[in-house]
Parts: C-alpha cells; sequence; structure tokens
C-alpha cells in the first residue's frame, strides 16, 4: 500500500507498576497498584508530516515518546515503523529501524555527554550504526556539515558541550539526531527550556530540516501555541488516552472534546485579542486512581450518568476529525466558539 | 495618597570575584502604583529574580547593592538593618516563589504553617488566627478550606500548594506582593486560576503585586503595566497594551514575534541572532547592539537611558532610535 504511514500506532498501552515494596504491602495489607501510563492509544502519520502531542503533565506524552523510540516496551499494543514492529525484528533489520528513529529530548544539558568534545557527540552515531562507508566525505567532514546544517561553525567540533548556550546544545543535539541519518524524529518538549527567542531559532531550524531531508516529527509539546505552528495534526492526551485527533487548523476552529475546549480556554491571550473564555473548572486527578468512565467527567460540564460509567471511544466527528466524548456523540455538545 | 507604592531608582546589583566585580543589574528604574500589577519580563538571567531579592532585601552575599535606592511608602528599604527588614518582609511585602513545595514546611500541616505566619505578624489568639487562616484560603480558592486546614502539604496538588503559599504570603497583609514566576511550574489550566487569584488580589484588597515571568501570555493575562528587562537593565517599561500590541524597544519588538501565534498562521517567526549576554561578556553601550537589526553608531558607543517615548503616554524606552534630540 502507497499511503501506509510511516509510523502506525495501535492500541498501545503502558503500566507502571507503582506498588509499595511486597514487605510493606503483606504488612499493610495493600493491594499491588499499577498506573496506567498510556492507555490505548492509537495513531497515524504519515511520511514526511509532524504529528503533535499535547496535554497536561502526567498525561502519558514522554511515556508515548520512550516507546516509540523503543526505550520502554508496551503493556499492550504495538508500534508499526515503516510496516515493520521493532520489537519483532532481528540483526540488520532491528539495527536499521533503531537507526532511522531518533530522538530529541527537553533538556539539552543533560543529554549531552559533558566529557566529550562535540565533534565525538556528534560522529558517534556514525559510528554506532557503521555508516561511514555511506559518506561520501570523511568522518571529520561530515560533522562539519552537520554543524553547518543546524547553524553552528565546523570548528565548534573542538569545544565541550559546557562552552554553548542552551539554544546552541539543543543544536548540537539536532545534529547528533541527524548523523545516523533518521527519516523520523521523535521530539520530546525540544524547546520547553529554552527562552522565547532561542525557541523562535530552533523552531524554525526544524521547520526547514523537515522541508531539506523530508524527515516526518512526532513532536511533543505542553504549548498549544507552539503545537500550533508546528504540527500538521494534533492528538490531545488526558490521563493518558487520547480524546481529540484532528488536523491542526481544524481542532483550534473547531475544537470538540470539553477538555481540548478548556485547553485552549486556558492558553493566556498573549497577542490580546480578548477572545472571550470560560474559567477552568479543577486539576488533573490522580492518575493511579483515575474517575470511573470518561476519565474527564468530574471537570466536565457536560457530563451524564452514562460518562460516568462508560469509557467513551474515538468517533468520527467531521470527516478526518475524531474525539472520545459522549456529548459529542449525543449531539449535546454546544458548538465552539473558534478561537482561530 | 502618594499613587506610587514602590520605587526602585538606579539600582546597582554587583557580585564581586576574584578579578573582577560583576554587574547583575545595571541601573535599574521602576516604580509600582497602588493597586497595580506590574509585570517583569525577561529571558532567563535578565535580572528579574535579583530585581526581587533586591527589593525584599534577600541578595546573597556576596551580591550587594551598590548604588541607587528602594523606597517604599515613602520609606528608604535598602539601607535596613537586618532586624527591621525582617518585619517588613511578610507585613508590608509578600513573597510567592516559583516551585510550592520548597516554600512550605513538609512535616507541619496548612493549619499550623498559616497560623504561625499569621500571629507573627498580627495580634491574634490562635481561635482568631484559625478562623483568619479558613478566610485566607477561601479568597484563593480552595474549596472546603475548613476541612482542608489540618492535611499536610503532600495531600495537596501543585495548583493547591501555589494557592497556599499565597495565603501565606497575603497572611501579613502587606501591600506588596512579589511573585517570582508563580505559575511556571503549573499546567496551563491551574496557571490561568493561579493569574485570577492575583488578579483578584489586587481588585479586592488594593494591593500591588509585582509579577515576574518569562511568559508574555501571563503578563498579557495579569499586568497592568509591564517592565522588560534585558542583561540588567530595563529594555522598556509601559502599559501593558502598549508594549504587547506596539512594542518600540527593538529587543520588545524581536520578542513578541518570537511567539507562535494561536490565532494566526505563521510561516516563520521572527529570529532575534543570537543569545542574551553573559555578565561578563556585556557589551559597551546598548547591551542589546549584537543581536539588534537598527543598530547605528552611537549603538555601540554610549549607553541609552529611559527616555520617554513622544506618542505614547507612559511609556519610556532604553534604545537611541527614540531619542528626538539627536534626529531632529
Ligand atoms: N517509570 C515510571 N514508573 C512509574 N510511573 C511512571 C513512570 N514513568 C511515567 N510514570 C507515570 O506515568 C504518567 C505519564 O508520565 P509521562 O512522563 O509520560 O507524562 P508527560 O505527559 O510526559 O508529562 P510532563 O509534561 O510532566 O513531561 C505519570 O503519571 C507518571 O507519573
Ligand atoms: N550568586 C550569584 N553570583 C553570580 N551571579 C549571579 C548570582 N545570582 C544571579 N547571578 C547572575 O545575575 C543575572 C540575573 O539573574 P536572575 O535575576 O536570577 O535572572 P532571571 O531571574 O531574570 O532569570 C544572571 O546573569 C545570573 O547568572
Ligand atoms: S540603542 Fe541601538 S542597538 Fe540598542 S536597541 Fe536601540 S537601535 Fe538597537
Ligand atoms: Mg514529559
Ligand atoms: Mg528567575
Amino acid at each position: 500500500m502507497s499511503s501506509q504511514p510511516l509510523l502506525h500506532v495501535e492500541n498501545l498501552s503502558r503500566e507502571f507498576d507503582v506498588s509499595k515494596p511486597w514487605l510493606n504491602r503483606v504488612i499493610e495489607r495493600l493491594p499491588e497498584q499499577h498506573l496506567r501510563a498510556v492507555d490505548n492509544v492509537s495513531f497515524d502519520i504519515p511520511r514526511g508530516e509532524t504529528f503533535a502531542l499535547v496535554g497536561e503533565s502526567g498525561s502519558g506524552k514522554s511515556t508515548i515518546a520512550k516507546l516509540v523510540v523503543d526505550l520502554i516496551r508496551p503493556t499492550r499494543g504495538r508500534i508499526l515503523f515503516d510496516g515493520k514492529n521493532l520489537p519483532e525484528t532481528r540483526g540488520r533489520e532491528f539495527i536499521t529501524l533503531r537507526r532511522r528513529v531518533q530522538m530529541i529530548f527537553q533538556d539539552p544539558f543533560a543529554s549531552l555527554n559533558p566529557r566529550w568534545r562535540v565533534g565525538d557527540i556528534i560522529s558517534e552515531p556514525i559510528y554506532a550504526f557503521d555508516l561511514t562507508s555511506q559518506l561520501k566525505t570523511s568522518v571529520t567532514r561530515r560533522v562539519e556539515e552537520l554543524l553547518e546544517t543546524v547553524g553552528l561553525a565546523g570548528r565548534d567540533r573542538h569545544k565541550f558541550p559546557h562552552e554553548f548556550s542552551g539554544g546552541q546544545r539543543q543544536r548540537i543535539a539536532i545534529a547528533r539526531a541527524l548523523s545516523a541519518m533518521p527519516d523520523f524524529l521523535v521530539c520530546d518538549e525540544p524547546t520547553s527550556a529554552l527562552d522565547v527567542s532561542v525557541q523562535a531559532q530552533i523552531l524554525n531550524l526544524m521547520r526547514d530540516l523537515q522541508e531539506e531531508l523530508g524527515l516526518t516529527y512526532l513532536f511533543i509539546s505542553h504549548d498549544m501555541s507552539v503545537v500550533r505552528h508546528m504540527a500538521d495534526r494534533i492528538g490531545v492526551l488526558y490521563l493518558g488516552a487520547l480524546v481529540e485527533n484532528a488536523p491542526a487548523q481544524e481542532l483550534f476552529r473547531n475544537p470538540s472534546h470539553p477538555y481540548t475546549r478548556m485547553l485552549l480556554d486556558a492558553i493566556p491571550d498573549h497577542e490580546m485579542t480578548g477572545r472571550k473564555r470560560k474559567p477552568v473548572k479543577g486539576e488533573i486527578p490522580n492518575p493511579i486512581d483515575p474517575p470511573s468512565g470518561c476519565t474527564f467527567h468530574p471537570r466536565c460540564e457536560y457530563a451524564n450518568d452514562r460518562c460516568k460509567a462508560e469509557v467513551p471511544h474515538l468517533i468520527a466527528t467531521a470527516s478526518d476529525h475524531y474525539a472520545s466524548c459522549f456529548a459529542v456523540e449525543e449531539g449535546r455538545l454546544p458548538k465552539a466558539e473558534a478561537i482561530a | 495618597m502618594n499613587d506610587v507604592l514602590l520605587s526602585v531608582r538606579d539600582l546597582v546589583v554587583e557580585f564581586p570575584k576574584r578579578d573582577k566585580v560583576l554587574t547583575a543589574l545595571d541601573h535599574i528604574n521602576l516604580e509600582v502604583r497602588r493597586g497595580e500589577i506590574l509585570g517583569m519580563v525577561g529571558e532567563s538571567g535578565a535580572g528579574k529574580s535579583l530585581t526581587g531579592a533586591a527589593i525584599i532585601g534577600l541578595l546573597e552575599p556576596p551580591g550587594r547593592i551598590a548604588h541607587g535606592e528602594i523606597v517604599l511608602d515613602g520609606q528608604r528599604i535598602d539601607n535596613l538593618p537586618y532586624g527591621q527588614m525582617r518585619r517588613i518582609r511578610g507585613r508590608k511585602i509578600g513573597m510567592v516563589f516559583q516551585d510550592p513545595l520548597t516554600s512550605l514546611n513538609p512535616i507541619l500541616t496548612i493549619a499550623e504553617q498559616l497560623i504561625e505566619t499569621i500571629r507573627t505578624h498580627l495580634p491574634m489568639n490562635e481561635k482568631q488566627a484559625r478562623e483568619r487562616a479558613v478566610e485566607l484560603l477561601e479568597e484563593v480558592g480552595i474549596p472546603a478550606a475548613r476541612r482542608r486546614l489540618d492535611d499536610y502539604p503532600h495531600h495537596f496538588s501543585g495548583g493547591m500548594r501555589q494557592r497556599v503559599v499565597i495565603a501565606l504570603a497575603l497572611a501579613g497583609e502587606p501591600d506588596l506582593i512579589i511573585a517570582d514566576e508563580p505559575t511556571t511550574a503549573l499546567d496551563v489550566s491551574v496557571q490561568a486560576q493561579i493569574i485570577d487569584v492575583l488578579k483578584r488580589l489586587c481588585r479586592d484588597r488594593g494591593a500591588s503585586v509585582i509579577l515576574v515571568t518569562h511568559d508574555m501570555g501571563v503578563i498579557a493575562e495579569a499586568a497592568d503595566r509591564v517592565a522588560v528587562l534585558y542583561a540588567g537593565r530595563v529594555a522598556e517599561i509601559g502599559p501593558v497594551r502598549q508594549v504587547v500590541k506596539d512594542p518600540s524597544h527593538p529587543y520588545t519588538v524581536g520578542l513578541m514575534g518570537s511567539i507562535p501565534s494561536v490565532v494566526h498562521d505563521i510561516d516563520r517567526l521572527t529570529q532575534i541572532p543570537g543569545s542574551m549576554p553573559r555578565l561578563d561578556n556585556i557589551p559597551q553601550g546598548c547591551a542589546f547592539n549584537p543581536r539588534c537589526s537598527q543598530v547605528h553608531d552611537r549603538c555601540y558607543r554610549d549607553r541609552p537611558n529611559l527616555i520617554a517615548v513622544e506618542s505614547k503616554p507612559d511609556n519610556q524606552v532604553a534604545c537611541w532610535l527614540f531619542d528626538e534630540r539627536a534626529s531632529s
């Protein structure tokens, strides 16, 4: 099938064991406790596009990122990259898949080895994935090219990470990811630790790279304005579940899920457009003991008895637009006021 | 009654190092009016937290005020002895910091912490203070406050803890509250609620707030006026609408353009090249000159001070482009 998405995520769940130690459990007669960080999540990312995941702290964004790059394995469900399920592959195929999917982390300070020179940091994937034979140039020249690609100077390869600012370090992290010649980048809050003027530089760079190299992004952020700027499609997470999935503009113009509407209402109006908003209610509940039925029901003004008892599933609300909400399903949700 | 509550004049804060002296705040000038929220924005390292620390007299040595004065309600407070300043903290100036966990004592209940703070500042007995604690918690929006009074901080969510911290800052009924990144550690939905609490404070009690943040959105939501800090100096100060919608200083213009929009499609964000200089590397003349698209000879030579912008009442900008005498 030619329209096969580059990434296909299917009924993905991941639980963590958060029980007290065995002895305490026995003495205090406590049951085992599991926290469902990712709850039956499905989405596709077509080649060359950016899919963004948004959600508040603890909604499961980073856990999905780690699952996609195979830092942790799913409890249930599967992830197909270019049609292949990574845990089922072996040998060369496994290594190639690993190479093609790279990750950029939030904290550019922690993600670079402070004792290595920048040149060694960037060339490491070239050796790890045995790419020297595929280079048209020397490894040194390749490192210099990569540094120039991300807006640094070739001679910076002699320096150590501490000699760079936060934004420059994030550029180095991007150069290292690119040196593996990936076609897919998982970016977990890549600009959250940066100042806005530097964030703008990095976001512009990422869009340029996507165009030049045909990259596909899974882009994670809690910042709705950043997400709107970067994404083709947006998935909204609440307590580990995907509650809405729509093209970026459509999501802002016509948000369906009450939680999405609440998130949009909470965005500070930095442009002072004077848009009207409803005040936000409540806070995210404890994920160890999530509410029954639709987990958003205690904060939702449209919740009825069904919402408290049954779990809603994603249904199409418009073409290519999905939300999991009984009020939407039953046609009793008023039309949203578009903010854009 | 004078409508200025706090004025900071030519404040210079230095850190002596082995071989040189670093100037972290370089002639900061600003005023806080009664009942207003003054936003203080800037990127990390601009000097926002230091300005707050200098005002409440909590600069960490060897940091020191090397020049200038801070006047609260007609009284100079930058040169007070420790004991006197301690009474002003809490009673006249309240503090709210970024991380609610570090401002609360984990082994005391909410009631114990509030009652102790209330009784330090106000002549009340235990029972009166307890009633006052309930009122304060209700004021900052804690539901079922009376029932939650004897809980410990860890029973509260992040947003609830920040409300408790604000309640603590209010305990002495101060005229001024300095809130340093009070919403930065919180989720957007909770952030909006905390901003509302701060706004209500000013409206209902006539208190003034200095709201320190790196988030222009928070400023636009909450502040009446805003001071934009860059490299330890005030680049621009004025009514929030003017600064946000019609910024004057090239740095403010760049800063506003670099924030992605939620209402418009933008292909490329405005980019300010480079990043803020470190303290040991602040350029001669205008500190913004290496990054400025409008830089000219004078910017490399002389340092611009705050000057009034002709067409904008109440706006001041530290940039040579606005020096009328030179251009006319
Ligand atoms: N190794 C782990 N053990 C136990 N619980 C975990 C673990 N990793 C994550 N969790 C829990 O899973 C949930 C989802 O966490 P995750 O880090 O994916 O959230 P997030 O959306 O990335 O949040 P943030 O915006 O704070 O980065 C949280 O409740 C978290 O506490
Ligand atoms: N104890 C200190 N010693 C030396 N420099 C300091 C100290 N504290 C703060 N600074 C410097 O002063 C400048 C302003 O800091 P700060 O007020 O914390 O910035 P902001 O709150 O705007 O991020 C920064 O360059 C910072 O590195
Ligand atoms: S003084 Fe000169 S360098 Fe500084 S902001 Fe104005 S034009 Fe730019
Ligand atoms: Mg995360
Ligand atoms: Mg600070």
